[in-house]
């Protein structure tokens, strides 16, 4: 007698193509995480369509039988939200690559799921344009990637994330049809399904808005004693009305991390470095630019180093964007945060964690988009020690609960996927959760798409902390960048 | 219990309607002024096990847009939700509660230097303007309620209360419920109040206008400034019949740098520079009947000459989203070739109109997804109480 994923097997190689399905238990291997290693599941099936249609015939494949399905694009994506399922089929987007139309009059381009991030900048960068979103991993994730995360970025300080860049989607429902989201009139379904993480449907064409390239981007580097006076020039940026393209910061631990893994050659003996990017039009930005120097002075910066050109400006985002893969450096294994709190809460919080570190012994490094309070402490450990993973892991909780106490989030960018849907219920009431999911049904009755993400279920069985050991493989490998 | 008694038990401001508060024609029995969110909440309870359908009032400068409601046994005015419950200048963010006038709102906040960038016409009501997702010339910059609201509060048709978003700006924690409700009419909950993502003012802003004979010269000069570099926070388009197309673009900034910009963007498009907001600056279109139109800034053009502009009057952002007013007394059969001409370069909604226009014409043109916006409204509002009617599809 058959089981439901051989038939599924046969039903999509009859439809796709014998090479658009992998059955073969060493190959699904390849698909069994994305970015959050520490979650590993191998798929039951990995299909690779190449176009709506074919994701359309998969899915209402997958109904038919009542086998459950994930969308995946490059894998990028760090709280486990393309987590496969074993007893499901991954819907692999890496063959629906092609960026369909790029209109400049309109400021649109349209692409399909798998089309890299920076490959939508690079091809309209000639027409003095690109795609505003940038999260660290713009090199290989996905354009249907980042809608399904709203991913973000450095620069979502000032340009805001995905939802805000993409107008429009076709999407192949949880049904098998295909609509159109974003157009015309009526509830706005886009707004909802972008973030989503892939709980509401799959889509396969995207709209993009396009920003224009700004006349002047400038870069400095400030160096404090300390990260209250980082913090101090930070709050006086915001209260001067500045909105900076990008503000972020690093403390000493993080520094030190970055200069052993890339020499970025940050001002010595510097408890906190900033780092504050403006663009726009001249005038505009040479004006906030002296002032944001200015601050940072006043704020007790003992050096300001402004980026004269181009190299100057990589050479200063260097040692940031090094920071996380570069904390493999001074620990065996760490765990990346990725939590919220309100701007202003920034210095008691940083006491706060600087407590939780004192006391449990466990050693954090602080790395975060201090414009808009995304932090990132990295929870540094030692897997050969006993017991140390769940102290980390613990620690690691416990700053999530400091930024739900501030008012703030449990994510700001990485999503909750598997890897936080246990955490939901510390932001959301019983009730909260209900309303949220009232969309999923009105979606996905069946709960066959993405199941046991976002939402808390019973946790899986061999559920262990999210240990990364050393570099993440892309980075390591130098496809992406973290930070 | 009777309904009234009931409501009464829940919510300690309710009293039977008066005759001129019906919504579109459709008279109310009820109007309630529910003071907190808890209230708020009993209300609907209350109106739920009596099986009653209720539309929501705020600052009534929307009431009369879409077909009246199929059903209205319930007024919920939400003027004495009227705190600020937050404002923290330092995170750029404030809390309101849905019946606190924008223009308050933004007074509040204007006292230490910020803004909600939502410049819509005066008189609306924090609530109103998520409801019906509404947005002035800013919104080439920073875009519309979905864009801006960052948590939402509401209250279900059931009575529960739930809470999507938070008060931070960067949160992909859960559904973004808050864009769903943005522009849903109060068809899916009663927005009880809403956190929104807040802005400098900027020190000094100024305007650079000019009117053109040729629909090609305002495309020109639009495209212009939308593909420059000059940054303009809004652009703006308007024409009437007879009239010349004008061209407006709004520059904000520090005050150091602002005459050379707008010098550069007056030489770009052959026009003049104001500190003050031209005459009907962010105002609709004059008219009897109101049109929401999308369509795209390569097709200006087509918006300034097709065969609805001999009627029309017409504003535009170069965001894609505009205006489009008929003068009282046009016949229904000039109105829909008005819709079918807008339809046929982008996107045509009537908002309001006379009550034998609307009857006759299609309103809302095609609806995608609308199978899906069903079932969504479905698991909402189940019995289909909420402003029943008054939205896309009949929703």
């Amino acid at each position: 007698m058959s089981t439901s994923l051989d038939r599924l097997a046969a039903r999509c190689a009859a439809l796709l193509g014998p090479d658009a399905v992998i059955g073969d238990p060493v190959r699904l291997r390849t698909y069994e995480c994305d970015g959050l290693t520490t979650h590993r599941a191998a798929p039951g099936l990995v299909v690779l369509p190449e176009s709506a249609d074919q994701v359309a015939a998969v899915v209402r494949a997958c109904a038919a039988e009542g086998v459950p399905y994930v969308a995946r694009g490059s894998g990028t994506g760090l709280s486990g939200g393309a987590l496969p399922r074993t007893d499901g089929v991954l819907i692999v987007t890496s063959r629906m690559r092609r960026i369909l139309e790029i209109d400049i009059p309109n400021q649109r381009a349209v692409v399909e799921p798998g089309v890299i991030n920076l490959d939508v900048s690079k091809a309209v960068r000639p027409h003095g344009y690109y795609f505003a979103p940038d999260p660290s991993s713009q090199q290989i994730c996905s354009v249907g990637g980042n809608v399904a995360e709203n991913s973000g970025g450095a620069h979502c300080l000032k340009y805001g994330f995905t939802a805000h860049h993409v107008t429009a989607c076709e999407v192949v429902t949880p049904d098998g049809e295909i609509v159109k989201l974003g157009e015309g009139p009526g509830y706005d379904l886009l707004g909802v399904f972008v973030g989503a993480e892939g709980t509401l449907g799959i889509t396969t064409k995207i709209t993009v808005r396009l920003t224009r390239v700004p006349e002047t981007v400038r870069t400095l580097l400030a160096a404090f004693d300390s990260i209250e006076s980082g913090g101090t020039a930070v709050s006086a940026i915001i209260g001067a009305g500045v909105v900076p393209a990008a503000i972020e910061m690093m403390d000493a631990l993080a520094i030190e991390a970055a200069e052993a893994a890339v020499g970025c050659g940050y001002p010595a003996g510097a408890g906190a470095v900033l780092i504050v990017e403006l663009d726009g039009p001249d005038g505009e930005v040479a004006h906030q630019f002296d002032q944001v120097e200015r601050l940072c002075r006043d704020a007790g910066a003992f050096e300001v180093r402004v980026a004269a050109d181009d190299a100057e400006r990589a050479l200063i985002w260097t040692g940031r964007k090094s920071a996380f893969a570069a904390v493999g450096r001074i620990s065996p294994a760490y765990l990346v945060q990725d939590g919220v709190i309100p701007r202003t809460a920034l210095p008691g919080v940083l006491a706060r964690i600087d407590a939780l570190s004192a006391a449990s012994g466990v050693r954090v490094a602080n790395v975060f988009h201090a414009g808009d309070g995304n932090l990132h402490p990295l929870v540094l450990f030692d897997d050969a020690e006993e017991g140390a993973a769940e102290r980390a892991e613990e620690v690691s909780g416990a700053i999530l609960d400091l930024c739900v106490e501030h008012g703030g989030s449990i994510t700001g960018e990485h999503g909750v996927g598997v890897d936080k849907a246990r955490y939901m219920p510390r932001m959301f009431t019983a009730e909260d959760l209900d309303t949220m999911q009232m969309v999923r049904c009105g979606f996905d009755p069946t709960g066959l798409c993405n199941p046991g993400k976002v939402f808390p279920t019973p946790r899986l069985c061999g559920e262990v902390p999210g240990v990364r050991k050393g570099p993440h493989p892309l980075v390591a490998e130098g496809k992406a960048e973290l930070f | 219990m009777d309904a009234l008694d009931a409501l009464a038990g829940a919510c300690a401001d309710v009293r039977p309607a008066e005759p001129e508060e019906g919504v579109l024609g459709v008279a109310p029995r009820y109007v309630a002024a529910p003071a907190t969110v808890e209230e708020a909440s009993a209300l609907l309870r209350a109106a739920a096990g009596h099986g009653l359908a209720m539309v929501a009032r705020g600052g009534e400068t929307r009431l009369d847009w879409g077909p009246p409601p199929t059903r209205c046994d319930l007024l919920v005015d939400t003027r004495r939700l009227d705190r600020i419950v937050e404002h923290a200048a330092g995170d750029l963010v404030a809390t309101a509660e849905a019946g606190v006038p924008l223009d308050d709102l933004n007074a509040a906040l204007g006292a230490h230097g910020q803004r909600l960038a939502l410049d819509g016409p005066p008189g609306s009501t924090v609530g109103g303007t998520v409801a019906a997702g509404a947005a002035g010339p800013l919104r080439l910059r920073y875009g519309t309620p979905r864009d801006l609201v960052i948590g939402l509060t509401i209250v279900r048709a059931d009575g529960t209360v739930a809470r999507s978003g938070g008060k931070v700006v960067k949160n992909v924690a859960g559904y973004d419920l808050g864009r769903l409700f943005a522009g849903s009419f109060g068809t899916l909950g009663l927005i009880v109040s809403a956190t929104f993502r807040l802005h400098p003012l900027p020190p000094a802003r100024a305007f650079v206008s000019q009117t053109y004979g040729s629909a090609a010269e305002a495309y020109d000069a639009v495209h212009a400034v939308l593909h420059s570099q000059a940054d303009a926070a809004a652009i703006e388009c308007a024409t009437a019949p007879g009239a010349g197309h004008r061209v407006d673009v709004l520059l904000e900034g520090v005050a150091e740098a602002l005459p050379a910009r707008s010098d550069r963007v007056a030489s770009l498009i052959g026009g003049t520079v104001a500190e003050q907001a031209p005459d009907g600056w962010g105002a609709y279109p004059d008219g009897s009947a109101l049109i929401e139109t999308s369509v795209p800034p390569a097709s200006l053009k087509d918006l300034l000459t097709g065969p609805h502009a001999a009627t029309a009057a017409l504003t535009w952002s170069a965001s894609g989203h505009g205006w489009a007013a008929l003068p009282a007394g046009t016949p229904p059969e000039r109105v829909a070739e008005v819709l079918a001409a807008l339809r046929s370069i982008g996107g045509a909604v009537v908002r309001f109109a006379p009550e034998d226009v609307r009857a006759a014409v299609d309103v809302w043109g095609p609806v995608p997804a609308l199978a899906l916006m069903r079932r969504v409204k479905d698991q909402f509002d189940p019995e289909h109480r909420l402003s029943p009617g008054r939205f896309a599809g009949g929703i």
